[in-house]
C-alpha cells in the first residue's frame, strides 16, 4: 500500500478496495517502526488521524468525494494545527498548541485527506540540512549519516521512507525543493501567492510558499489542487483562477521551448550532477521539447540578495516570540529587558539568533540603504532577468542542487557553505515563481534533482512538463534500501 | 531677549471604524480587558493582517478636506521595537509613502485673523494595547483591546507660534475631523491626542532651534499648558546660558511641569522596512472623486454660510458650528420660521439646550426638544406670546415631559401668555413704584441703573409675563411726569 501513489490509493479508496482507517493504521504503523532511524515526525497524531479516517471512510461511501479523501498526509510543522503542536521545530514554541488551522490545513481537511502528524525541520525554516531542528537532526533514508536537506527535510524523509503518501512543506530559498532533490522525490514550490500564507508561522513574508513533497507531479498536482486559492485571510494571496491542475496527465503532450541557463553550470556543480541533469534534458528532447541556451545575467547575486532579505523579515517576524502570550517563557527575569533576552536567548537556537542579528544589522539606521535597499533593488533586477528569459522560452531547467545530500554535520560549522547548498534554488522565490524539482539520478546512490522553473502561475506547464518526463523515467519509483516493506 | 516660538503637532486621531484596522475585531471603547483581541490583535504565530478598505476612505476624506495630496500609492511599512503590549514587536504605520501630504489648513485667531497652518501629511497606523502598571503587585497587566485600533497621524509644519496657536489648530483640526465623519473625537476616550514639538529661536533667526516633543497631550488644555511651561523652561535654560538637548519629555499637569522620559525608551532605532504582508494601498481617480462626492460641508465653510445666510454673529456662528449634529440642529430650527431672526433662534440652543444638556450630561443627538419645537418657541418669543423670561420656563416644561408635550398647550396650560393688556401692565406698574419708595428716589437722582431693579419687581409680578420693554417704558414715562 505505501509504495502507492496518491492517485493509486485515491483509486483504491474509491473502489473501496482498501478503507482510509486501513491506510492510516498501516502508516502509523510504518512511522512507528522506522522513524526511529530517520527522526523525520515531530509529532504523530494517532487518535486524530484514526478519526479522521473514519469520517473519511463514511464520506467515502457517500461518493461525495475529493482525490484526497482519506489519503493519509503529514504538515510541516510550520503549519498552524488547531490542538496540535505547533512548534517551527523551536525549543521557543515547544509549548504552543495553535488554537487555530492554517488555510493550507483547514482546505486539506475539507478535501478529506488525513493528518497522521507533524513532520522536523530545520528551527522556523532556516536551514538547508535540518540539523537546525529544536527536535534533533533529521536522518536521509538513502544513508542515515546524510541531511535529508531542508527545511521541510522531515516531509522529504517521511514521504521518501514511504511513511506518508505526501507532505506539505515551505520553501522560502529552496526549503521543498533541495530536500525533495537529496531525498528522491518531486517537490513543488508554487508562485508566490498562489497558495495562502495564513496559519504558516512566517520566516521571509515576501519569500515564503506553501507547496508540496510528494512521490510524483501527478500527486503532486493532486495536493495543490486542494491547497490552492485566493484567501481573504492572506492580502498576498493571489486573485487568479485556479486551473484543473487534473488536465496534467489527461492533456496531450505539448512541444516546449526549455531554457538552460550556463550560469547553473558553474564550476561548483558536481560533474556527476551536471551529467545527470543533461541527460533529463536529452528525455525532454526526446519527448520534442526544444532546449535553448540562456544566461541570466544577475542570477549569482542570488544568494547575498536573499541572506540580506530574508534575515531582514525574519528579524522583525520573529519579534512575535516574546513570552507575553504564548511559548517559552524564561522564569528567571528579574526586569522587562532581561525577561526578553532570557526568554529568546534560551528560546532560539544559534541559526536563528544569526539570521536575527544580520537582519537587525542590515535594517538598521545607516546601513538599510546599504544593504537591504541595495538587495531590494538586484531582486529586481534578478526577477527582470526571468522574465526576460521566459519572453523566449517557457521553462527553465537545470541543477536542482550543486551535489547530493552531504553528511551530518559537514557543513554546520561553515554557514557559507551551508547557504550555498541553495544557490541553484534562491532565483525562483526571489522571483516569486513557481518551480519544480523532481529525481533524474543517483551519484553513489544518493539522489539528485532536475529542477523546472516556470513563469509566474506557469504550475500547470511545469507539472505537465513533470508528468511527462516521469512517464517516460523510473527514477521517482526508486525507495530507499530499508524502506521498501 | 524676544524669542520666537516654533510649534508644530502630530495628532493622532482615532478613525470611527467598526472594526480595527487589520483585523475583524470591534473597536468598541470600554469593553472587559483582552475581550476585543483577536489572534491577528495578538500576533499569534501564521496570522497575517489584512486592511480595513474604511480607513482609506477616511484618510482620503481628510486629504481633500486640508488640500492634500492623496498618494495613488501609499506604503505601510514596519516600525519595530519590543514592549508588551506591542504584540507583534513592530507597529504597523506608514513611513517613507503616507496616504496623504502637502496640505494646509486656515485657522481663525484669537484677533480673528486667519493663519494658514501647513499639514505635511498624515498617515495611517495601528495603534498598541495598553500597560497597566498599578493593580498588579509587582507585575504589569496588558489589555490589547487598543491593539489594532485604527489611527490617522496628523503632522503639521512648524508653522505654530504660540500656545493659543496650537491649541486654536488642534481645535480646528478637532472639530474637522468630526465634521468629516472620521473620528468621533472623544479626548477622554483617547481617540484624540497630540504630541507637540517645541522649540525656540531668536527672532529674526531662519535656522530652528533644537526641539523637544512632548508626548501624549490629551487635551486642549493641556496642549496650551504644557507648551507654555516648556518655552519657559527652555527661555530659562537658554537665557542661563544653558543647551536644549532633543529629547521626549512627558507633561506632568499636577506638577505643571516637562520632565524627559526615560532615555532607554528614546534611544529606538526602528528599523523601518515595508510590511511585506501588505500590497501597496493604490488610489485611483475613481476612488478619489467618489470619495470627494460623500466631502460634506466643510466647518469654516459652514461658518461663513451662517453668517451670510441667517445674519448671525462671528462668534455665534463659530460656536454653532462646533460640531456639525449642532449646526444641523439650528438649520432644523430655523426651516419654517421665515419671520424669527435666526439670532433668537441661536440664543435658545446657546443658552437653554446646550444648559440642559450639560445638566444631564446628554449630547446634541439625544436633546429631549426637537429643533422644530426651538423654531416655534423662537416664534413665540419674536410675535410677542411669551417674554423671553416665560420662553425659559416653556422650555424647562416642555424638556420635563420628555418633548411630548407642544409648545402652545404649555404655554395655555400654565399660564405663561405674555400680558398685552396695558392696564393689568399699568396696575402692577403703580404697585412696584408705590412699594418702592427708596429706589424711585434713587432714580431720580439719577442713578440709572435702578430700573432694571423695578423692571424685574415688575416681571416678578407679572410672573414673567409682562413685556419687559413694555414695563421698562411705561415706568420711566410714569416716573419722569411724576
Amino acid at each position: 500500500m505505501h509504495d502507492a501513489t496518491i492517485a493509486h490509493l485515491a483509486q483504491s479508496l474509491k473502489d473501496r478496495t482498501v478503507s482510509s482507517k486501513e491506510l492510516t493504521k498501516h502508516f502509523l504503523e510504518r512511522i512507528s517502526r522506522l522513524d526511529t532511524s530517520l527522526n523525520s515526525f515531530i509529532t504523530v497524531c494517532e487518535e486524530e488521524a484514526l478519526a479522521q479516517a473514519e469520517s473519511a471512510d463514511e464520506r467515502l461511501a457517500t461518493g461525495d468525494v475529493t482525490p484526497l479523501t482519506g489519503i493519509p498526509i503529514a504538515h510541516k510543522d510550520i503549519f498552524c494545527t488547531e490542538g496540535v503542536k505547533t512548534s517551527c521545530g523551536s525549543r521557543i514554541l515547544d509549548n504552543f498548541i495553535s488554537p487555530y488551522d492554517a488555510t493550507v490545513v483547514s482546505k486539506l481537511k475539507a478535501a478529506g485527506a488525513v493528518m497522521l502528524g507533524k513532520t522536523n525541520m530545520d528551527e522556523f525554516a532556516m536551514g538547508s540540512s535540518n540539523e537546525t531542528s529544536f527536535y534533533g537532526v533529521v536522518h536521509n533514508p538513502w544513508d542515515t549519516t546524510r541531511v535529508p536537506g531542508g527545511s521541510s527535510g522531515g516531509s522529504a524523509a517521511a514521504v521518501a521512507a514511504q511513511l506518508v503518501s505526501g507532505a506539505t512543506g515551505t520553501d522560502t530559498g529552496g526549503s521543498i525543493r533541495q530536500p525533495a532533490a537529496l531525498t528522491g522525490i518531486t517537490g513543488l514550490k508554487p508562485t508566490y501567492g498562489r497558495v495562502s500564507r495564513y496559519g504558516m508561522v512566517a520566516f521571509a513574508s515576501s519569500l515564503d510558499q506553501a507547496g508540496t513533497l510528494t512521490k510524483t507531479a501527478e500527486d503532486s498536482a493532486l495536493m495543490l489542487q486542494a491547497m490552492a486559492g485566493a484567501d481573504e485571510r492572506d492580502s498576498t494571496s493571489l486573485s487568479a483562477t485556479v486551473p484543473d491542475f487534473s488536465k496534467v496527465q489527461k492533456g496531450a503532450w505539448e512541444n516546449i521551448t526549455i531554457g538552460v541557463p550556463d550560469n547553473f553550470f558553474d564550476d561548483s556543480l558536481d560533474t556527476k550532477n551536471a551529467q545527470l541533469v543533461k541527460e533529463a534534458l536529452s528525455v525532454f528532447e526526446k519527448l520534442g521539447a526544444r532546449i535553448k541556451d540562456i544566461h541570466l545575467k544577475h542570477i549569482h547575486l542570488s544568494v547575498p540578495v536573499y541572506y540580506v532579505v530574508a534575515p531582514a523579515e525574519a528579524s522583525s517576524n520573529l519579534s512575535r516570540f516574546d513570552g507575553v502570550r504564548f511559548g517559552h517563557r524564561s522564569e528567571h527575569a528579574e526586569n522587562l529587558t532581561e525577561f526578553y533576552m532570557k526568554t529568546r536567548g534560551e528560546g532560539f537556537g544559534s541559526e536563528v539568533k544569526r539570521r536575527i542579528l544580520t537582519g537587525t544589522y542590515v535594517l538598521s539606521a545607516g546601513y538599510y540603504d546599504a544593504y537591504y535597499l541595495q538587495a531590494q533593488k538586484v531582486r529586481q533586477l534578478i526577477s527582470q532577468d526571468f522574465a526576460e528569459a521566459f519572453k523566449t522560452v517557457d521553462v527553465i531547467a537545470g541543477p536542482t542542487t550543486p551535489t547530493p545530500a552531504f553528511r551530518i554535520g559537514q557543513k554546520t560549522d561553515d554557514p557559507i557553505q551551508m547557504y550555498l547548498n541553495d544557490m541553484y534554488t534562491i532565483g525562483a522565490p526571489l522571483a516569486g515563481l513557481p518551480a519544480l524539482s523532481m529525481p533524474c539520478g543517483f551519484i553513489n546512490n544518493l539522489p539528485v534533482g532536475l529542477q523546472l522553473i516556470g513563469p509566474h502561475l506557469s504550475e500547470e506547464k511545469l507539472l505537465k512538463a513533470g508528468y511527462y518526463y516521469q512517464q517516460e523515467t523510473d527514477w521517482h519509483n526508486f525507495v530507499p534500501p530499508g524502506y521498501e516493506a | 531677549m524676544a524669542w520666537e516660538i516654533v510649534i508644530g503637532l502630530e495628532i493622532h486621531t482615532q478613525l470611527a471604524t467598526k472594526s480595527k484596522i487589520f483585523s475583524g475585531s470591534p473597536t468598541q471603547y470600554g469593553a472587559t480587558p483582552n475581550s476585543q483581541a483577536s489572534l491577528v490583535d495578538l500576533g499569534y504565530p501564521g496570522v497575517l493582517p489584512v486592511l480595513n478598505q474604511s480607513v482609506v476612505h477616511m484618510a482620503i476624506k481628510f486629504g481633500l478636506a486640508t488640500d492634500c495630496e492623496i498618494s495613488r500609492r501609499s506604503v505601510f511599512a514596519r516600525k519595530n521595537y519590543f514592549y508588551p503590549d506591542l504584540p507583534k514587536g513592530y507597529q504597523i504605520s506608514q513611513y517613507e509613502l503616507p496616504i496623504v501630504h502637502s496640505g494646509h489648513l486656515d485657522i481663525v485667531l484669537d484677533d480673528g485673523n486667519i493663519k494658514t497652518i501647513g499639514i505635511t501629511r498624515a498617515h495611517l497606523e495601528e495603534d498598541a494595547g495598553k500597560s497597566l502598571h498599578e493593580d498588579f503587585q509587582g507585575l504589569s497587566g496588558i489589555d490589547l483591546n487598543r491593539t489594532g485600533t485604527p489611527l490617522l497621524e496628523i503632522v503639521s509644519e512648524p508653522d505654530l507660534r504660540s500656545a493659543g496657536e496650537a491649541g486654536t489648530y488642534m481645535r480646528s483640526i478637532h472639530k474637522l475631523v468630526r465634521y468629516l465623519g472620521i473620528s468621533d473625537g472623544n479626548m477622554q476616550e483617547g481617540s484624540f491626542r497630540c504630541d507637540a514639538n517645541v522649540s525656540i529661536r531668536k527672532k529674526g533667526e531662519k535656522k530652528l532651534g533644537t526641539r523637544t516633543e512632548l508626548k501624549n497631550l490629551n487635551s486642549f488644555r493641556f496642549v496650551e499648558k504644557a507648551i507654555r511651561v516648556e518655552v519657559e523652561r527652555q527661555i530659562d535654560l537658554l537665557e542661563d546660558g544653558g543647551k536644549i538637548t532633543q529629547e521626549t519629555r512627558l507633561y506632568d499637569a499636577d506638577n505643571n511641569e516637562t520632565r524627559p522620559m526615560r532615555s532607554k525608551e528614546e534611544a529606538n532605532d526602528y528599523r523601518y522596512f515595508p510590511d511585506p504582508d501588505l500590497l501597496p494601498v493604490i488610489i485611483n481617480d475613481e476612488l478619489i472623486e467618489n470619495v470627494r462626492a460623500e466631502l460634506p460641508e466643510l466647518p469654516n465653510a459652514r461658518t461663513k454660510r451662517l453668517i451670510r445666510d441667517h445674519g448671525i454673529s462671528d462668534s455665534m456662528a463659530e460656536e454653532l458650528t462646533s460640531s456639525p449634529a449642532i449646526a444641523d440642529y439650528f438649520e432644523e430650527a430655523t426651516k419654517n420660521t421665515p419671520h424669527v431672526p435666526a439670532k433668537r433662534i441661536g440664543n435658545l440652543i446657546q443658552r437653554e439646550l446646550s444648559a440642559a444638556l450639560n445638566r444631564e450630561g446628554l449630547s446634541i443627538e439625544e436633546s429631549k426638544i426637537s429643533p422644530s419645537m426651538i423654531g416655534k418657541l423662537a416664534q413665540k418669543i419674536e410675535d410677542n406670546t411669551v417674554s423671553a423670561s416665560a420662553a425659559s420656563t416653556v422650555f424647562d416644561e416642555i424638556w420635563k415631559t420628555g418633548g411630548t408635550s407642544n409648545v402652545d398647550s404649555i404655554i395655555e396650560k400654565h399660564g405663561l401668555k405674555q400680558i398685552t393688556d396695558m392696564h393689568t401692565i399699568e396696575a402692577m406698574v403703580d404697585d412696584v413704584i408705590i412699594n418702592n419708595p427708596e429706589q424711585i428716589i434713587q432714580f431720580k437722582n439719577g442713578k440709572e441703573k435702578v430700573i432694571g431693579f423695578l423692571v424685574g419687581q415688575v416681571m416678578k409680578e407679572s410672573k414673567g409675563k409682562a413685556n419687559p420693554q413694555n414695563v421698562n417704558q411705561l415706568l420711566r414715562s410714569k416716573l419722569s411726569s411724576s
